[in-house]
């Protein structure tokens, strides 16, 4: 168990070094920052000492080198473009994303856990074929769109919520439903199916033939084996939440760090790109980690290997 | 194969058949757009903006799904739009089946450190927050079709990777291969001959599922203004148009979104019912 668990830690480990690598590279290809930074009226001498002044004629090795070594002490460099450091614009944004990110969370498993059972129980009939068409529209429609087509009908038409913006409860509502109803799609689908595959499993055949009752047998016996892909599955939806909200949060004009980025692509602030990305696949990386630990506790057969 | 009557066949295929003819029906759009739309997609009709659609009040008949803020036609915007999400959808399934496909059959066949070394980059790519790698790389290398076209490449490859990996990996030793290996016969005749048909099914499976993801996120690129750029209308770039329009003029984002959620549903549902068919466990 101990193995796995390192073994674990020591692949999420590479992939981040494999990230920040990629990362550095391809702010690398995306042209000189000097020639975006310095004034219009530069001379080759002030742009080479600009150059110099930023470590950027230094070999490439030794560039990385100290963008990783900077990075692990938490400094992610400067924004030319906001004249800020990095590290300061995402701190600043991060608990706007953070609780977006955890409403959302926690209304798509509200959604989709009771629907997915429910659809899985009542297999073939009404509910389960209206559960799931709905879930498959809902996969289906661009997540953005949901978002849109939510503010014209609580903002615009019933004037419920607030089109855009932050501050009150009611600003977080539109978002997180937003982002709630495109992973809850995903996320009835697969626990429907994951549901349906442990019903029919031997180890149910037997609880129901040990004459168990029904209630007993779905909900100690046959909830825990299915919740096992969904943990998985919700781990990826959660870690898409925190590194994936990019138009909701521009849409809803969201001060989060999606919009940081978004608003960063627009402008060239390659800085604050490169910090955004190696934060998400550290979000990414580091929830897996913990769904593989989580798999320790509720699989026993994770911790007999 | 035993005979099966008309309604058994209907019964298991209708998933299938709604996809295949919402698709069909998309393809066709796209194909014969100059004959089929209305109005010419680009031209602007300032006597007409913010029409809604003919059955709301106000509404016109010639303009069945409304105009947009210049008066141009919703619908036929709608239908040019399918020539954009569809080959986008389609090249992009054609790049990202041939490359995932390749690095799949590479990384299984070979194991070793060929595999780690593979499955290193396919857990690399899948740790990308991909959306906003791919504004970046489009913002930054600009757009035009085939960029892309193969952004969008890059995002399904890994899904033809993993799966085809897998299915190589049981495949390659069966005894029919095993068997091929010690007659002395090529490597690349062993993959080719022997190997390809076996995965075709779940890459066409695959191909599937990452035509409709495909089409969302060219979608969502356009939406954020780094999609296939130019006079060309797509579905993407309406819902960016309609977004300053949402308060008076609902009908300019709901019906290219609609647009959009059908065809993705389309290419899910194939998936589904091609996995159901070919997927022996799942045969009933």
């Amino acid at each position: 168990m101990i193995a796995f668990i390192l073994k674990r830690f020591a692949q999420g480990l590479l992939v981040l070094i494999g990230v920040s690598f990629a990362t550095f590279i391809v702010a690398h290809l995306s042209g000189d920052p000097v020639e975006l930074m310095a004034r219009e009226n530069a001379t080759l001498q002030d742009k080479q000492d600009l150059r110099e002044f930023l470590g950027l004629d230094r070999p490439l090795g030794a560039q990385y080198l100290s963008f990783v070594t900077g990075a692990l002490q938490g400094d992610l460099g400067y924004s030319f473009v906001q004249r800020a450091p990095v590290t300061d614009l995402i701190a600043e944004r991060l608990p706007a994303t953070l609780l977006l990110a955890a409403a959302g969370f926690l209304l798509a498993l509200a959604i989709a856990i009771p629907l997915g059972i429910l659809s899985a129980l009542k297999h073939n009939t009404g509910w389960d074929i209206a559960i799931t068409s709905v879930a498959m529209i809902g996969q289906a429609a661009p997540g953005f769109w949901i978002g849109l087509m939510l503010v014209v009908l609580f903002a615009v038409e019933w004037q419920l919520l607030p089109v855009s913006g932050s501050g009150t409860p009611a600003h977080l509502v539109l978002p997180a439903l937003t982002l709630a109803l495109q992973s809850s799609a995903r996320l009835t689908r697969l626990v429907r199916a994951s549901v349906l595959e442990v019903l029919s499993a031997d180890y149910i055949r037997t609880a129901r033939s040990k004459g168990l009752r029904e209630r007993t047998v779905l909900f100690i016996h046959a909830f825990r084996g299915a919740m096992i892909p969904v943990v998985t599955m919700a781990g990826l939806e959660l870690a898409e939440l925190v590194s994936g909200a990019f138009i909701t949060e521009t849409i809803f004009a969201w001060p989060g760090v999606g919009r940081l980025a978004v608003n960063a692509v627009a402008q060239r602030d390659f800085p604050v790109i490169q910090g955004v990305v190696l934060l998400a696949a550290v979000f990414f990386v580091v929830i897996n980690f913990l769904v593989d630990l989580l798999y320790v506790v509720i699989d026993p057969r994770v911790r007999l290997r | 194969m035993t005979q099966v009557s008309v309604s058994t066949f209907l019964r298991r295929n209708v998933i299938g058949l709604i996809g295949l003819t919402i698709l069909s029906v998309a393809a066709a759009l796209a194909l014969f757009a100059p004959w089929i739309a209305p109005h010419p997609p680009s031209q602007v009709n300032l006597t007409a903006r913010l029409l809604p659609p003919f059955w709301v009040e106000g509404g016109q008949i010639s303009y069945p799904l409304g105009t947009d803020n210049v008066g141009r036609d919703v619908l036929s915007r709608i239908i040019y739009g399918a020539q954009v999400s569809l080959s986008v959808g389609g090249g992009a399934v054609v790049i990202g089946a041939f490359v995932g496909s390749l690095i799949g059959i590479l990384a299984g066949y070979f194991g070793g450190w060929v595999d780690a070394v593979l499955s290193f980059v396919i857990n690399v790519q899948l740790s990308f927050p991909f959306t906003l790698l791919a504004i970046f790389l489009l913002a930054t290398f600009g757009g035009g079709f085939l960029s892309v076209v193969i952004v969008v490449a890059l995002a399904t490859w890994v899904n033809y990777a993993r799966v085809v990996r897998g299915q190589v990996m049981s495949v390659t030793h069966q005894d029919y291969v095993e068997a091929a290996r010690s007659v002395g016969v090529p490597v690349a005749q062993i993959l080719w001959r022997y190997i390809l048909p076996n995965i075709l099914s779940p890459i066409i499976v695959v191909a599937s599922f990452s035509m409709a993801q495909a089409i969302l996120t060219e979608a969502a690129l356009s939406f954020l203004g780094v999609g296939v750029s130019g006079t060309r209308p797509s579905w993407g770039m309406m819902l960016n148009d309609g977004r300053t329009y949402l308060q008076n003029a609902w009908w300019m984002t709901a019906m290219p979104g609609i647009a959009t959620a059908l065809t993705v549903l389309a290419g899910n549902l194939c998936g589904d019912w091609l996995q159901d068919r070919t997927d022996p466990r799942l045969r009933r």
